[in-house]
């Protein structure tokens, strides 16, 4: 490696400073002045009609700026939420889209509707005010759960989404996979439920508006993962904003994992209120808010079959998920269930037919979106479940049943049954490291060991794939998407040499101001320190897309690429002219540019000046400067994938599970910086840990409030639930279709991690007839399992 | 009905008249600007707040600011020393990429110090048990845990230095 700060360099983080020493600049720290501050009157009732709102007295409260209501934002012809994605059902018909206003009108729809905004002069004073608006709700019967949803005469969420579906969609063959399961020596089944999960990024999400009336701008300062598209969605759709009039700042974002892709209501009523009051609006939501509020993820339940011949071989998968969108449609809700999960359904096997149903429905719940994974946690959560339940059906070992259905390296480029090409991939190779590093064939020694002191030892195997990167416009454009999906870079040399690189991409805690001038310091030969990284302004940047799906680095990365591409090529024409030779002769290797066979060279920097102070410059033929952009629009998905193994020991007593190792193996193509690419993993990792054992999302079925509102009652992974981590990576099969050979490593960790450690649970509990348990596996529900099967242990 | 709330925050002393019901972490977010303290929760459960009084972490959540009248306070932004140089456990956290995006950061950093002045060299088990008060999404621990405990050597040995020279 030439330079020490470049590609695969474990480079210490550049951001790091400010976030440990307190000079981080998070959305709520910001402070303007003549400043006011919203709260939001939210509805108790998960389905009510607004009979009326009465805010005489909360007016009158002191400090009290504004009271605003929905009605309001009618007057101002402020338009619904938009969403992102279209889905068709089976007949052809479009999905239900009910509109999604940022304050509800006449009805609520789940505990934490907005129906009212307060703004005052300090956040107490509107809080006190918000706790003086009387509205007068009529209870309306209401559906806590996507079961009661479709059950028969369930009172509808919609009035004009009937039966509360929103689409019933389908992907693969289902005649092929008919044919298979009439042929199948043995069938695998199961049913699970992956639990609904609240994201909890540490930073509430947060909202700033102001307004400058002397030219009619707007700016949003907001939690986002993609300023951009937040002003397209919230500038033309809702508030009618033109994009020359509307800058959206994400700063400093603490944490998304999705939950801050989306457009939320509170950043149009904080951007219309600013106008309105003539002042800025700032809102922070606390954490109650967060909990009822933020898009939450997950929440299906799902019927598989698998059908094997008598060798274990895998013929047809078939699948039925019933998947809960919430009360509305968030921004890239109907794409999760559907595109990002049915399609990752043939996993790293290669199963010749998959058929999957998907019906998703509305509930009196915080609407659903994507979380880390956005259906691949849901997809590989499901296969490795069934494989595990396979190898017991056929006697398998639970390695083997899984090597011999790999997609073999050589079968690569692959097209599954559901829709997608994997580049690469050695899935045995990632089998192959993982083995050794829990050393497999001690385990039986080890149970025997645990089961010595009274304990339950389970090993759990999780083998994943996903598609990331997402997406090709046009292919997303088909299936649905209202959005292109490339990604921006500008590449702008100053005359003295240095770099400022602006990217579409947001960093909120992946590291981009280190890796992405990584990749701009090794590219030109130039000291990291000569590299700044600019996102999250919707007025310094081109139009980006953002960061989700694990794209920044496949997606922003090669934009990066393209725009250093151009700079290289206009340096090379500027070098020549100063050379006196060639084009065709100049040679460029880390920024320097050489006449080839001779000693006459130039570094970039001499370019750069050259470019800005042309007096020997080819005028003719170029334009002065060094400043080029790009667009980069991805061939096909990424495809990370690994294989993740988890060994733990349950109390009996007490049902509490106990992590003793986990081990994860990745491939991600080529890695810029290990050091943050296994802070990603080990996060995910307990993510997809808090998924399996920890964390649960729980509404009253009957009447849609909300259970578990706090960190008193969502059981959150803390330092001491959880165990150090054994990660590798190989780089053996980079990506074949972006410039980097990357695959990106976000989602990881939790894609493949809940399904290795209910594995490894069932596992422990196999003494006791147990063949699935579904999330999460708490204590209390491990120790009712052990205790209702004891009795038939003892008559055996 | 409002009150003067005096103490001295990193080393500066301040007085203030605020409502009573003003809550430490308010009183520094917002009356004097230090934004480097979080809210992560209102349930004490998430330490995103914690900052040092008299020498102890505290949850500036769930603390009045009257309750730190006449105290000393210390939060993240007066860890470091005065000319920049950060303090070992901040240092030990860049060095060991124990944070992402750094919002749990200004408290985690606090409890660790605090960690260590009780216990000066923590086992990883100490460590874990020891942050149980600090919620982090985005690390897994597992580089905070490393952190902490390089963050620990480093103090002892800041703390041996002046000995060994003698």
């Amino acid at each position: 490696m030439a330079n020490p700060n470049g590609i695969g360099a474990s480079v210490r983080r550049r951001e790091d400073q400010r976030f440990l020493t307190g000079r981080g600049n998070y959305t709520d720290d910001f402070k303007r002045l003549n400043m006011t501050h919203a709260v939001h009157v939210r509805s108790p009732y998960a389905h009510a009609r607004i009979l009326g709102i009465d805010f005489t007295d909360a007016a009158a409260m002191p400090g009290v700026v504004a009271v605003l209501t929905g009605a309001d934002m009618e007057a101002d012809k402020v338009g619904s939420l938009p969403c992102g994605w279209q889905i068709h059902s089976k007949d052809g018909s479009p999905m239900k889209e009910p509109p999604h206003y940022p304050l509800a009108r006449d009805r609520v729809r789940y505990v934490g509707d907005a129906v009212a905004v307060v703004i005052a002069e300090t956040r107490e004073q509107a809080r006190d005010a918000a706790e003086m608006v009387v509205v007068d709700y009529e209870e309306l019967p209401a559906v806590g759960s996507s079961t009661r949803a479709v059950a028969g005469g369930a009172p509808l969420v919609h009035d004009d989404a009937p039966d509360n579906v929103c689409y019933d969609w389908h992907l693969g063959d289902k005649a092929a996979t008919d044919a298979a399961f009439a042929n199948a020596a043995h069938v695998a089944k199961i049913d699970l439920v992956n639990q609904r999960l609240v994201p909890n990024a540490m930073e509430p999400r947060a909202a700033m508006g102001e307004y400058e009336q002397s030219n009619g701008e707007y700016t949003l300062t907001t939690t986002s993962q993609n300023p951009h598209v937040t002003r397209l969605l919230m500038g033309a759709f809702v508030l009618g904003i033109p994009e020359h009039k509307l800058r959206v700042v994400a700063p400093d974002v603490g944490g998304g994992f999705g939950s801050k892709i989306f457009h939320y209501g509170e950043e149009a009523v904080v951007t219309w209120a600013a106008r309105k009051v003539g002042r800025p609006v700032k809102w922070t939501a606390d954490r109650s808010e967060s909990f009822l509020t933020d898009a939450h993820g997950r929440d299906h339940v799902s019927h598989a079959e698998l059908a094997m011949d008598a060798d274990g071989n895998f013929l047809a998968l078939r699948v039925s998920t019933l998947a809960n969108l919430g009360a509305y449609l968030s921004t890239f809700a109907p794409s999760i269930p559907t595109y990002l999960y049915a399609t990752l359904l043939a996993g790293q096997y290669k199963t010749p037919a998959i058929y999957a149903e998907v019906k998703a429905v509305f509930t009196n719940t915080a609407p659903v979106d994507a979380y880390r994974g956005a259906g691949r946690p849901e997809a590989c959560y499901l296969i490795e479940r069934i494989v595990d339940v396979a190898a017991g059906v056929v006697g398998m070992d639970k390695t083997e049943i899984r090597r011999r259905n790999f997609v073999p390296k050589e079968a690569m480029p692959y097209q599954t049954p559901v829709a997608l090409q994997y580049d690469t991939g050695d899935f045995a190779k990632n089998l192959d490291i993982a083995l050794p590093l829990v050393d497999y064939p001690g385990f039986q020694q080890r149970r025997a060991e645990s089961k010595a002191r009274g304990k339950l030892r389970g090993i759990g195997f999780a083998t994943y794939i996903e598609a990331c990167g997402i997406a090709p416009s046009n292919v997303a454009g088909a299936l649905g998407a209202r959005a292109g999906l490339y990604e921006c870079a500008e590449v702008r040399f100053h005359p003295t040499g240095s770099v400022t690189v602006f990217t579409g991409a947001h960093s909120h805690g992946q590291g981009h101001e280190t890796t992405f001038a990584q990749i701009v310091a090794e590219r030109f030969g130039i000291p990291i320190e000569n590299v700044e990284i600019v996102h999250g302004d919707t007025n310094k940047i081109p139009f980006g897309m953002g960061t989700y799906g694990s794209r920044s680095l496949a997606v922003g990365g090669s934009a990066l690429v393209k725009a250093m591409d151009k700079v290289e090529r206009k340096a090379k024409k500027i070098a020549a002219h100063m050379l006196e030779a060639a084009e065709t002769d100049i040679e460029v290797k880390e920024g320097r540019f050489t006449v080839a066979g001779t000693d006459k060279s130039l570094g970039i920097g001499d370019i750069a000046l050259q470019a800005y102070v042309p007096h020997n410059f080819p005028l003719d033929e170029l334009e002065p400067g060094l400043d080029e952009q790009a667009f980069y629009d991805p061939k096909n998905f990424t495809y990370p994938n690994g294989c993740h193994v988890c060994e733990l020991e349950i109390d009996p007593d007490t049902g509490v599970t106990t992590i003793v190792s986990f081990a994860a193996v990745d491939d991600f193509g080529n890695v810029i910086n290990p050091l943050i690419v296994e802070g990603q993993v080990h996060g995910g990792l307990v993510q997809g840990i808090g998924q399996a054992l920890y964390e649960n999302c729980v509404y009253d079925e009957e009447s849609g409030q909300l259970v578990t509102g706090s960190y008193m009652d969502y059981c959150m992974p803390r330092a001491d639930d959880v165990p150090s981590f054994t990660v590798r990576y190989h780089e053996d099969q980079p990506c074949t279709h972006n410039p980097l050979g990357v695959k990106g490593c976000g989602e990881a960790g939790t894609i493949g991690a809940a399904a290795a450690v209910i594995n490894a649970v069932v596992d422990a509990l196999s003494d006791y007839g147990i063949t699935h348990m579904d999330m999460p596996a708490t204590p209390e529900k491990v120790w009712r399992v052990i205790r209702d099967a004891t009795p038939a242990m003892a008559a055996e | 009905m409002s009150c003067t709330v005096s103490m001295t925050v990193n080393g500066k002393t301040v007085s203030r008249e605020v409502e009573e019901r003003t809550l430490l972490v308010a009183f520094l977010r917002e009356h004097l600007g230090l934004t480097g303290t979080h809210v992560g929760c209102d349930t004490s459960q998430c330490g995103a707040c914690v900052v040092h009084v008299d020498g102890r972490s505290v949850k500036s959540c769930t603390t009045l600011a009257v309750q730190a009248n006449g105290a000393d306070v210390t939060t993240i932004e007066g860890l470091a020393a005065s000319d920049g140089t950060l303090h070992p456990m901040q240092a030990a956290f860049r060095e060991h990429h124990g944070l992402q995006c750094g919002f749990c950061t200004p408290g985690m950093v606090m409890s660790a110090v605090d960690l260590v002045r009780e216990n000066p060299s923590p086992t990883e088990a100490d460590i874990r048990e020891g942050l149980e008060g600090n919620i982090c999404r985005c690390t897994g621990y597992h580089n905070i845990v490393k952190a902490v405990k390089a963050g620990a050597e480093a103090m002892a040995g800041a703390r041996a230095t002046p000995v060994a020279a003698e």
